[in-house]
């Protein structure tokens, strides 16, 4: 038996139909051809099916679709939606990014670190990133697009403030 | 002074075209970091990789495995899977009995098992059904009778005379013995003052590539052919084998590799569940998608075998190294593989870094009934660079010499022909060492840092490519095409199979520098059987030098096309002629300029599309002796070299290493993009890091212990090293702009530097892998007990633990 579900799913609102046992990552992958959440193991090690639900990063593969029931959810293509994010810019241009089977992951991972630490650390990036396995990179290149982005994501703010003074 | 500007008031600048001829002007789109053409593709989850290609219609495609490690198969039976509703499917050994394998002389494989199966995990059986628990459901509803045959996890146990035969065709389970003398060895040893003989250990591991390995494939019955969208490193070996394993024509099939998510090696031979995937299609007559469980990965996986390693090591009291003598042994696993190769690349590349005279080599491919092992980076090299440079630090202690001084007593003088006929030219191992010799301060730092802390060194080397391709032919290595036409872009064509290293990247710009158009101008189409020219693919590091070496012979003819096209509109000669940004200008009446657009219609002007073509082959001289079995492997047009400085912290309580940073320089000939070469020596360096601390395969009655990411684990980002790179330059003649190796060539090093390191921090020396704080710990203890080596006191504080 299948149940309704009313879900936000980058930005868009849905009424969907799924089944109990229907994964998250399933439902984005198979039913909504969102297939930028990937899948790298048999369940809740590698991090690379990480999404956002109500902001937070949740592992997709272990999170039940009807579970999503009333929340809102953010996946990989929710980033670009007005031009690409500064983290895939920074995963573009500083190489965080080179098999980038682990990079949707790795950026939604990072998404929900700077809303929460907007300049972070060093340490609060290896944290934050703790549970997102990466084979090819060695890590550090995937910190530096971490700082890029939190860098550019500074500019911004302090511009975004500066136009804001300006209209004073 | 005002600068000079020309009829449209632009800055006269210095005609480029001449600049370069020159000598003068600098590279404008190689040399300086450029991001993947594909990069953003991957950031923003637009691009696809095999299992991403959704088919409304596509069946699921599961894979029923053995169960036994080594048994006879009397019977089986799949009329119960045939029978249950929603399965199209079912394929067996009998639906395929043609072999494989990636070597012409270890074709010992077929798509699903016939007869006996020879690992827990081996391919039986498959089933096509309309969903996955429909699939699951039928796996359970085939039966197969086993006899069970004994079994060997262990070659020495495998290798005893009297073991049960894995394969018919080889007597005693052996796949290769190798046995190589150049020089005299017992001379060598005779003229040394100290001599080390010692015995090493590397336990398998695993590439665990991030992608789960998938396949779709799409059969049309009507028309008899068949689509692949695979993750595989190698489409012409897969296209090959689909052919021959389902037995019909290479022109039937169309081998397509989207993005792929990491291959490390793991994808370098065609893999059974391609093949399965194929007949699957065909047998249902429609669209089969398979994509592995990471359990079955590890179980199907065809890591770096585990290697025992006993070698001697012979000096003079001047530090030359006079003699080496090595006796390698890798545990193969249940079928031949990459095998042959593997075993002798262990023994080739104990050449090509250091100058030895005398150099024997003795090596044992073992079958036994595990999962077949194959290449992994740094292919046959690495367990055998953990040994030789631990031994050296041993050497150097024995002599009263710094280690460091002892490596470069015995530099190469290049260019040199090795004693084993390989060929290097470009050397850049002493600026290497020298490098990382200054940044990491590492003569300040050995052997005067506090208990608890060390610093080790080591270097590594590696082939630019297999000069002779292990499918022998008289095809050039690599060809590239490029299409110019009304769209004016400019098309590049190629096989080369972009797995996150950036070869696409890499021919874009090589193509971009040759012309002189900016990256815009170009669209790269890889990896498409249909399309594209064929490649043997990626692996040996071959992408860069051969397929760049091909990439500028077709960007040559295209620019001569496009230059002969302008000077025909502006009325000079084509060597009057610059292009600068997208305008061909007349370098002597910088006023007279024609447009790229312009130059493109005029090109095509009673010609049409026009398609140039470049190639490469390996120089004959660079294909290895021909005067030893097995004298091609290991041979290739160059070489790169690696030194590292690791420095650890070492709790001698729990044994836990921790790397606080490593400095490596590599030197790659010529950075052709910075950007992505620092990203292969850093992937490089810390897969050395994994493997040298954490990783290892262990089995418990045939079936791996950690077939899964989380007790595999392989290093997460808390604890991966701050990583110095420099990348060093020797200019190799042979490469595309002076460019060789840099994917590989650093992972070895890591290895023996941090054995080195530990040394250094806590006084053992330990010989087998990984490091772990298990093995750090009983060895610490152990010293301690045993007083074989001088040790720290317990500090105070941890006694009072």
């Amino acid at each position: 038996m299948k149940t309704l579900i009313r879900v936000t799913i980058n930005g868009i609102d849905r009424e969907e139909a799924v089944a109990g046992h229907e994964l998250l990552i399933d439902f984005l992958r198979d039913h909504l051809g969102l297939t930028g959440t990937k899948m790298g193991c048999d369940g809740g090690d590698c991090g690379a099916c990480t999404v956002l639900v109500d902001g937070l990063p949740t592992l997709s593969c272990l999170t039940p679709a009807a579970a999503v029931h009333g929340q809102t959810v953010t996946t990989i293509e929710g980033l670009s939606q007005d031009g690409p994010d500064p983290l895939q810019e920074g995963f573009h241009l500083k190489l965080g990014s080179q098999c980038g089977f682990c990079t949707p992951g790795m950026i939604m991972a990072a998404k929900a670190l700077l809303n929460e630490h907007p300049d972070p650390t060093p340490e609060q990036i290896r944290a934050g990133l703790a549970n997102n396995l990466c084979r090819c990179t060695g890590y550090n290149s995937i910190i530096e697009s971490v700082q890029y982005a939190a860098a550019k994501l500074k500019g911004r703010g302090a511009a975004g403030r500066k136009r804001a003074d300006a209209a004073d | 002074m005002t600068q000079a500007k020309d009829m449209k008031g632009r800055p006269r600048v210095a005609p480029e075209a001449l600049h370069q001829a020159l000598g003068q002007g600098g590279h404008r789109f190689i040399g300086k970091p450029q991001p993947l053409i594909d990069g953003m593709d991957k950031a923003t989850g637009q691009g696809r990789y095999s299992a991403d290609f959704h088919f409304p219609d596509a069946l699921v495609g599961r894979i029923l495995r053995s169960p036994h490690s080594h048994a006879r198969i009397k019977s089986i039976d799949v009329s119960g899977a045939l029978a249950m509703p929603g399965v199209r499917a079912v394929v067996t050994g009998d639906d395929s009995d043609v072999t494989f394998g990636v070597l012409p002389v270890a074709k010992d494989e077929y798509p699903m098992a016939r007869g006996k199966v020879r690992y827990k995990g081996e391919e039986v059986a498959a089933v096509a059904a309309v969903d996955a628990w429909t699939a699951e459901q039928a796996l359970d509803a085939i039966r197969v009778e086993y006899e069970s045959l004994p079994a060997y996890t262990d070659p020495f146990a495998a290798m005893v005379e009297g073991a049960e035969q894995i394969h018919e065709h080889r007597p005693g389970n052996i796949e290769r013995e190798v046995d190589t003398e150049f020089g005299d060895v017992e001379a060598g040893f005779a003229a040394s003052d100290v001599i080390v003989e010692e015995s090493f250990q590397a336990p398998e591991v695993n590439h665990a590539h991030m992608e789960l390995s998938a396949a779709v494939a799409r059969w049309d019955e009507s028309a008899q052919r068949l689509d692949i969208w695979c993750s595989t490193q190698v489409p012409y070996y897969v296209h090959k084998e689909l052919a021959a394993t389902m037995k019909v024509d290479m022109s039937q099939i169309r081998v397509i590799k989207p993005l792929v998510g990491g291959g490390f090696g793991a994808k370098t031979e065609t893999q059974s569940y391609e093949l399965i995937c194929g007949l699957l299609a065909r047998k249902a007559k429609g669209t089969v998608k398979v994509v592995l469980t990471r359990e079955e990965v590890f179980l199907a996986h065809r890591g770096r075998p585990a290697t025992w390693t006993k070698l001697k090591l012979g000096a003079s009291k001047d530090g030359r190294l006079q003699a080496c003598a090595a006796e390698v042994v890798q545990q193969g696993g249940a079928y031949g593989g990459y095998g042959v190769v593997t075993i002798l690349y262990a023994g080739a590349l104990l050449n090509a870094i250091y100058d030895i005279a005398n150099v024997r080599y003795h090596g044992y491919r073992v079958l036994t009934n595990t999962p077949a092992n194959g290449a992994m980076r740094g292919h046959g090299t690495v367990d055998v660079r953990f040994a030789f440079e631990s031994a050296l630090d041993m050497v150097a202690k024995k002599l009263g010499m710094d280690g460091v001084e002892l490596r470069k007593r015995n530099l190469l003088h290049t260019p040199a022909m090795t004693i084993n006929d390989l060929m290097v030219n470009s050397y850049g191992y002493p600026e290497c060492i020298d490098k990382v010799l200054e940044v990491s301060r590492f003569k300040e730092k050995v052997g005067r840092l506090p208990y608890g802390k060390g610093i080790g060194f080591a270097g590594s080397h590696y082939c630019s490519g297999a000069a002779k391709p292990v499918n022998r032919s008289n095809m050039p290595h690599a060809t590239v095409t490029m299409k110019l036409d009304t769209d004016s872009a400019i098309t590049i064509f190629t096989g080369a199979a972009d797995i996150g290293q950036g070869s696409s990247t890499m021919v874009m710009q090589v193509a971009a520098e040759v012309i002189g158009l900016p990256p815009s101008r170009f669209r790269v189409i890889a990896s498409d059987s249909a399309v594209t020219p064929k490649d043997n693919g990626s692996y040996s590091s071959r992408v860069t030098l051969y397929v760049g070496n091909a990439a500028i012979g077709a960007a040559e003819h295209m620019r001569d096309v496009l230059y002969q096209a302008a000077a025909r509109g502006l009325h000079v000669f084509p060597n009057d002629l610059e292009l600068v940004g997208e305008e061909f200008r007349v370098m002597a009446e910088p006023h007279k300029t024609i447009a790229f657009n312009d130059v493109v219609e005029l090109a095509l002007e009673y010609e049409g599309t026009i398609v140039t073509k470049g190639t490469y082959a390996t120089p004959k001289i660079s294909q290895g002796g021909s005067n030893y079995r097995g004298a091609g492997v290991g041979a290739s047009p160059a070489f790169s070299y690696s030194a590292q400085a690791v420095e650890v912290e070492v709790d001698p309580l729990t044994g836990k290493v921790t790397v606080e940073r490593v400095t490596v320089a590599h030197d790659c000939g010529f950075a052709l993009n910075p950007l992505s070469v620092r990203g292969q020596v850093e992937g490089s360096v810390w897969m050395g890091m994994a493997q040298g601390r954490q990783e290892e395969t262990n089995y418990e009655n045939g079936l791996p212990l950690a077939p899964n990411l989380l007790d595999y684990r392989f290093p997460t980002i808390m604890e991966s090293p701050q990583m110095e790179t420099i990348i060093v330059e020797s200019n190799e003649a042979g490469g595309p702009f002076g460019a060789k190796e840099a994917g590989e060539g650093s992972l070895a090093a890591f290895l023996p530097a941090l054995a080195n390191a530990i040394e250094d921090a806590v006084g053992v020396r330990i010989k087998e892998l990984p490091l772990s704080p298990e093995r750090v710990y009983a060895a610490i203890q152990a010293a301690r007990k045993g007083q074989a080596k001088p040790v720290a006191p317990i500090p105070m504080q941890e006694a009072a633990r």
